[in-house]
């Protein structure tokens, strides 16, 4: 150092602040945001959030088809836990005709929905805990959702986009010894995340790393409508499921984990909590399962079974008409609200009484947690910055759309 | 309390300034004016007993070639969902907006999701919200022309961008 | 290796083509540009049961100057269109693009104002894989496809 800094007052040195661009394709921003922030050394002083970087023009594109061809593209909302929001788009257009899907039906819509949200969670804590650099957690939580995938494919074929629910219940009864297996996959939950949890619930690196970061208090989650595990680490006692029951979920035992920190780590917990408590749920629901048909016969809501189309002019005219023009819900508009992985799912539906809706809106819950994301990053570290948007665990399918 | 109830309570307290009101499938709607729309979203947030703490969604709804309703005054709509976490009940606001030279007052100060909701709102509807501090696209990039979501706008009139946008950050943080 | 043993001579005589293509099909890096639901399958990929490093190229960079294999996973939207350009660019030859599902090889069925109808609008692709998500099994078969069309370039093609 030379004489001529010798003297020099480090606060007096001039400084700048640095703008750094993060995304939007970084192995941090889960796929498709964009972060730009400014930097007084690593401490985030100012950032600008841009999403839309996945908008696939969802709502646009809903108007062209039929209520049931849109199930295809709800299952692209959140996929992380795909038939979920299929699941919901069915029973907003069944409140909108005033039809109920059977009850064996319903039992099966919670089983599929619970596991998607298993592994909405399996997705989410083990790639946070990636970008985190815990890479071992994410092989547990992978294999783990490799199980409940061959589930789903046992049950309806495929993986990941499944299409199986439909408007007045579902397409196919389960496979007879699905729900054995179901039970068993169930059985291994405990140990799966089990594994996980012990190696990061006590981990010195970990818990520092996530207790205090990126906190939402709890009037920042009211005022930015976070729900589901994000509002509920954050003391908001919200979940639908016991709120505003629907599928029958008043039937089922379960409880609703409320954390009050708020911070990374109680988020992550309250994910760990939830899974325990939607094996409970698929539990029970295997448990008091109720026989009977899985979709509705109702000529205008759902197609009557193959043997009468193959059989019977009624059948075959009834098929003909439900393909040709499609299930019609009387004019109306509905808001229908579900619980789904990342909170409040809600479909706001305008008909025109024609077979196409008319307006399609989505009430994505990520979007409004995420929203909340450059108050609460004010003042933290950039790293945390990466922590905090796992634990938000942003889909960009609901985000943008 | 009954969402009944709670419409008409909104009719005692507002009279005339409630446009229309709305039932289908249980579920309960208001139209008013985008000049009370502050008035009567604050009192239904603070009201006691109606307790509206959370604002659930913001939607654009835009009515053009809506059949069966030539008559309608106004073109768009702005529907605002409420819900009450301690009392458990719901309710719909919706705002009529005749055409887009006007301008629906912004509530980005009273929740926070209004603030993106809002230029969501914009970017898909071009419906300006009045004293937003940030009302840029958020979803189509920024060179996009237009308002995608409006039924007048062809669904497949592609805009092609040709350079990644350049991001603005806001002067406060809490505009972002 | 067990090889010496077989040969007498410390010396194989071959081409340098077949050596530099033997040493690149089985070492590809890939740079996984994910968007959407199939980024999600491709972590099933990369992950135990599918285990994409039996065929060399678990390496996963998210550089784009240090991968030479291009994974386009998902819908690519007008606003990423010039991103991914960019990123395409960026890459340094050789290099091998893979379009992974119906969204990123055509558009699939969001046929929209906001959609790129296939990436090959954008870069040229090499294997477009099918399916909505594809299985992982496709992807397999779709990074062997690459390695056999490896096999069959010339090392000094690539500038």
């Amino acid at each position: 150092m030379s004489e001529h800094h010798s003297g020099t007052d480090v606060q007096s040195i001039p400084t700048d602040l640095l703008t750094l661009n993060i995304g939007p394709s970084h192995p941090a921003t889960h796929g498709t945001l964009r972060l730009q922030v400014q930097l007084d050394g690593e401490t985030i002083v100012n950032m600008g959030c841009e999403i839309g970087y996945l908008h696939r023009g969802y709502e646009k594109q809903c108007e062209t088809v039929y209520y049931n061809m849109v199930v295809p593209y709800a299952e692209r909302l959140n996929y992380c836990s795909p038939v979920h929001n299929s699941n919901a788009w069915c029973y907003a257009i069944e409140q909108m005709m005033g039809v109920e899907a059977p009850p064996r039906a319903q039992a099966l819509r919670v089983i599929t929905s619970e596991m998607a949200r298993i592994i909405d969670h399996c997705v989410c804590i083990g790639t946070n805990l990636v970008d985190i650099g815990g890479l071992t957690n994410f092989w547990y939580m992978y294999n783990y959702r490799e199980k409940i995938y061959d589930l789903y494919e046992e049950l309806t074929g495929a993986r990941m986009m499944v299409n199986y629910p439909r408007i007045g219940g579902v397409c196919l009864d389960a496979p007879d010894d699905w729900f054995d297996h179901v039970l068993r996959v169930m059985e291994e939950l405990t140990e799966a995340i089990g594994d996980v949890h012990a190696l990061v619930a006590r981990n010195r690196i970990f818990v520092d790393r996530m207790i205090g970061t990126g906190v939402i208090s709890n009037e920042m989650a009211v005022s930015h409508g976070c729900t589901g595990p994000v509002g509920r680490a954050s003391g908001v006692n919200y979940d639908i499921r016991k709120a505003q029951p629907y599928w029958g979920y008043e039937k089922y035992q379960f409880d609703v984990p409320v954390l009050q920190g708020g911070d990374n780590y109680d988020r992550t917990m309250v994910r760990f909590i939830e899974m325990e408590q939607s094996r409970r749920i698929v539990e029970q629901a295997i448990k008091s399962i109720p026989s009977g048909p899985v979709l509705l016969e109702n000529p205008l809501v759902a197609l009557p079974p193959k043997d009468k189309v193959y059989n019977t002019m009624e059948g075959l005219i009834n098929h003909f008409k439900l393909v040709m023009h499609g299930v019609q819900p009387p004019k109306g508009e509905i808001y229908s609200a579900t619980e789904g992985g990342n909170g409040e799912l809600g479909y706001y539906v305008i008909s025109d009484g024609g077979p196409m809706p008319f307006r399609v809106r989505i009430r994505p819950p990520c979007f409004a947690s995420y929203s909340c994301f450059p108050k609460i990053m004010k003042g933290q570290m950039v790293a945390d910055a990466v922590a905090t948007l796992g634990t938000i665990n942003i889909i960009a399918g609901e985000l943008d759309r | 309390m009954d969402e009944v109830q709670i419409v008409e309570r909104l009719k005692a307290k507002f009279g005339e300034k409630i446009l229309s009101t709305y039932t289908f499938a249980g579920q309960h709607a208001v139209t008013i004016g985008p000049d009370s729309l502050r008035e009567v979203l604050i009192w239904l947030r603070d009201d006691r007993e109606l307790d509206f703490s959370w604002l659930m969604d913001v939607g654009g709804v835009d009515y053009l070639g809506y059949p069966g309703d030539d008559d309608r005054e106004w073109r768009f709509e702005v529907a605002y969902q409420l819900y009450s976490l301690g009392k458990n009940h719901r309710i719909r606001v919706k705002v009529a907006v005749t055409d887009d030279s006007v301008s629906v007052p912004s509530v980005w100060d009273l929740w926070g999701v209004a603030n993106w909701m809002e230029r969501e709102v914009w970017d898909l509807f071009g419906i300006r919200f009045d004293g937003h501090p940030n009302l840029r696209r958020i979803l189509c990039h920024d060179e996009f022309v237009g308002h995608a979501l409006r039924k007048d706008y062809p669904i497949n009139r592609r805009q092609k961008l040709l350079q990644p946008s350049e991001m603005i950050l806001c002067e406060r943080m809490e505009w972002a | 290796m067990g090889l010496e043993s077989q040969v007498n001579s410390p010396f194989l005589a071959t081409t340098l083509d077949e050596v530099i293509n033997w040493g690149r099909k089985n070492s590809m890096w890939p740079l996984p540009f994910g968007t959407a639901c199939c980024a999600i399958e491709f972590m099933g990929v990369v992950s135990g049961r599918f285990d994409i490093s039996r065929f060399g190229a678990e390496l996963v960079r998210f550089s784009p100057r240090q991968a030479d294999l291009l994974l386009v996973m998902g819908t690519v939207t007008q606003k990423q269109a010039p991103v991914l350009k960019q990123i395409y660019d960026q890459m340094p030859n050789p290099k091998w693009v893979i379009s992974m599902g119906a969204c990123a090889s055509s558009g699939g069925f969001y046929d929209n104002y906001s959609v790129v109808q296939g990436i090959d609008e954008l870069i040229p692709v090499d294997v477009y894989v099918a399916g909505c998500p594809p299985r992982p099994e496709n992807v397999l078969g779709a990074v062997v496809k690459i390695q056999e069309k490896i096999e069959r370039e010339k090392a000094a093609d690539w500038k």
